[in-house]
């Protein structure tokens, strides 16, 4: 008997995270609103408009790090919950593509998230989106969250399952996303001007973030099948 | 020497640690072999 | 290596060390002390950074062994998980290396401060070179918190493996993106952070003492450690032997 055709279960999976996303409404009801809040705070901690303006690339990804630790978690919370994972595994499925379908699916919800950060940023934090970084922006911001979210896929398929095992997400995926957060920021910060950058300064970033995206993406897939072999 | 403090001080944390950790891996060490036979032991 | 359960109920005081490790231990006991003399008393005070260069003399050799504890988590790691026996050995030196490889990295980054304290007037700077080591630090902060979960032992080392494997990758990478990162921002390095000083004769040979007394240290640590995370392999399997033993004897046939 042969295993379910690999593109098909990517396909399965990512589809299931999706309609379980719009169907709970979990990242619009409750993930958006908190990024919103974190905005909101990042001005009273930060108090100034010149301060805000220069630093909101970095407020916005910071804000974009914390919750999508929240969003994966609860992409795998929700596998072990009904015991889909397993289900898959024993079926054979390539687990590689569990992760594909994982992965993509998340980059989705990120994406939308990031353009909710981007409006909120411009509305309160002032920055004016350039003309010449528009092209800077968007590459960056894709290349940035697939990155991410390879990242967070991997170590977040490790860090569920047992109650006490989640805690331990953030302090595992920060540190290796941490060329993402330098990356995506500084990027931004070349697309909008910030600081008297110039757009052509933010283009080595997207070396380096579409570098990361491929190394993690690819090991990821990898690495994925044995991590959560349980 | 000047800023002695600063740079007996840093020989004195970095032995320290090595002590502690040294000390504490021998002391786990005896702590367990005395539970497992001198043959179960691969290095012996 | 497989360890056969524990058979013989004898004993033993005999812990982790044999007489290559006892002399092992007094070699490098010698050259630590050989080290503390020429750093603290015989090499001279730099031109430029006075006696704080003395620091460099444990820094250096520190951040040299965390770095070489990492090299052999990576490939014990690899061993590991490429083998075909699926060493637990080498998951236990992957595992016993990282725990010498973080607090060494520890005493690196103190010390590192201290210097800085004298040198620069400030603790800590968001150099490439410091910034990555912080990182690499916590990252094996977390290795050690993933060996810690629980599961079965295959499992932990399978899993533990992978994240080694994973953490080795990442390190080319942050270290990319710091250095980028840090060389667009030259107005914040008024203070250099060159620590490739210009050294004379004996300082060098204080270095260099420092180097050999710290790679002795690590194979010193690293056997005894090693053997100890052994000796809790067997004691858990001895102890799930006694305890199935028990049952039987308690159930008869009932299991």
């Amino acid at each position: 008997m042969s295993s379910p055709n690999r593109l098909r279960v990517a396909q399965i999976v990512f589809a299931k995270d999706l309609r379980i996303e719009r169907r709970s409404k979990v990242l619009t009801s409750q993930i958006m609103p908190f990024a919103v809040v974190t905005l909101v705070l990042f001005a009273f901690a930060l108090d100034g408009d010149v301060i805000l303006q220069r630093t909101a690339p970095g407020l916005v990804w910071l804000a974009m790090l914390f919750s999508s630790m929240i969003i994966v978690q609860r992409s795998f919370a929700v596998e072990t919950a009904d015991g889909a994972l397993d289900a898959l595994r024993v079926a054979g499925a390539d687990m590689s593509a569990v992760f594909l379908g994982k992965w993509l699916a998340l980059v989705v919800q990120l994406l939308l998230l990031e353009l909710v950060l981007l409006v909120g940023a411009v509305v309160m934090y002032g920055i004016e989106l350039r003309g010449s970084g528009i092209v800077l922006l968007v590459t960056s911001s894709i290349s940035a969250t697939c990155g991410l979210s390879a990242v967070s896929t991997i170590y977040a398929g490790l860090a569920s399952g047992v109650r006490g095992r989640e805690s331990l997400l953030p302090l595992l995926v920060l540190p290796v996303a941490s060329p993402v957060l330098i990356g995506a920021t500084r990027a931004a910060e070349a697309s909008f001007g910030t600081g008297g950058t110039v757009t052509s300064e933010g283009w080595p970033w997207l070396g380096v973030l579409s570098v990361f995206a491929v190394v993690f993406g690819f090991g990821g897939s990898l690495a994925f099948g044995p991590l959560i072999d349980d | 020497m000047t800023n002695a403090g600063f740079i007996l001080g840093s020989y004195a944390l970095t032995f320290g640690s090595i002590l502690i950790f040294a000390w504490r891996t021998v002391k786990v060490g005896k702590r367990l072999s005395a539970d497992i036979s001198d043959e179960d032991k691969p290095w012996l | 290596m497989t360890i056969d359960t524990p058979t013989s109920t004898t004993a033993s005081t005999r812990g982790t060390s044999t007489p290559a490790t006892r002399v092992l231990g007094i070699l490098t006991i010698a050259m630590t002390l050989w080290l503390g003399v020429f750093g603290l008393l015989l090499s001279p005070a730099d031109r430029d950074q006075g006696d704080a260069v003395r620091i460099m003399y444990v820094h250096v050799p520190s951040v040299w062994l965390a770095y070489l504890a990492f090299i052999v988590t990576a490939l014990a790691s690899g061993v590991h998980l490429f083998g075909k026996r699926h060493s637990l050995q080498a998951d236990r030196v992957a595992g016993a290396s990282a725990e010498i490889g973080v607090v060494f990295m520890a005493v690196t980054l103190v010390t590192g401060m201290l210097w800085g304290r004298i040198t620069w007037g400030v603790y800590w700077q968001w150099d490439a070179r410091l910034t990555t080591t912080a990182l690499l630090f916590i990252s094996y902060v977390g290795y050690l918190a993933v060996r810690g979960l629980e599961g079965s032992r295959e499992q932990r080392a399978r899993r533990s493996a992978i994240v080694g494997l994973l953490a080795v990758l990442e390190v080319p990478l942050v270290h990319w993106s710091v250095k980028l990162w840090r060389s667009l921002h030259q107005e914040a390095t008024v203070l250099g952070t060159d620590l490739d000083v210009s050294l004379d004769g004996l300082m060098l040979f204080s270095l260099f003492v420092g180097v050999v007394a710290f790679t002795l240290l690590f194979v010193w640590l690293l056997l005894h450690r090693s053997r100890m995370l052994t000796m809790i392999d067997l004691s858990a399997e001895s102890g799930l032997d006694r305890a199935l033993a028990q049952r039987r004897a308690e159930g008869g046939a009932s299991i």
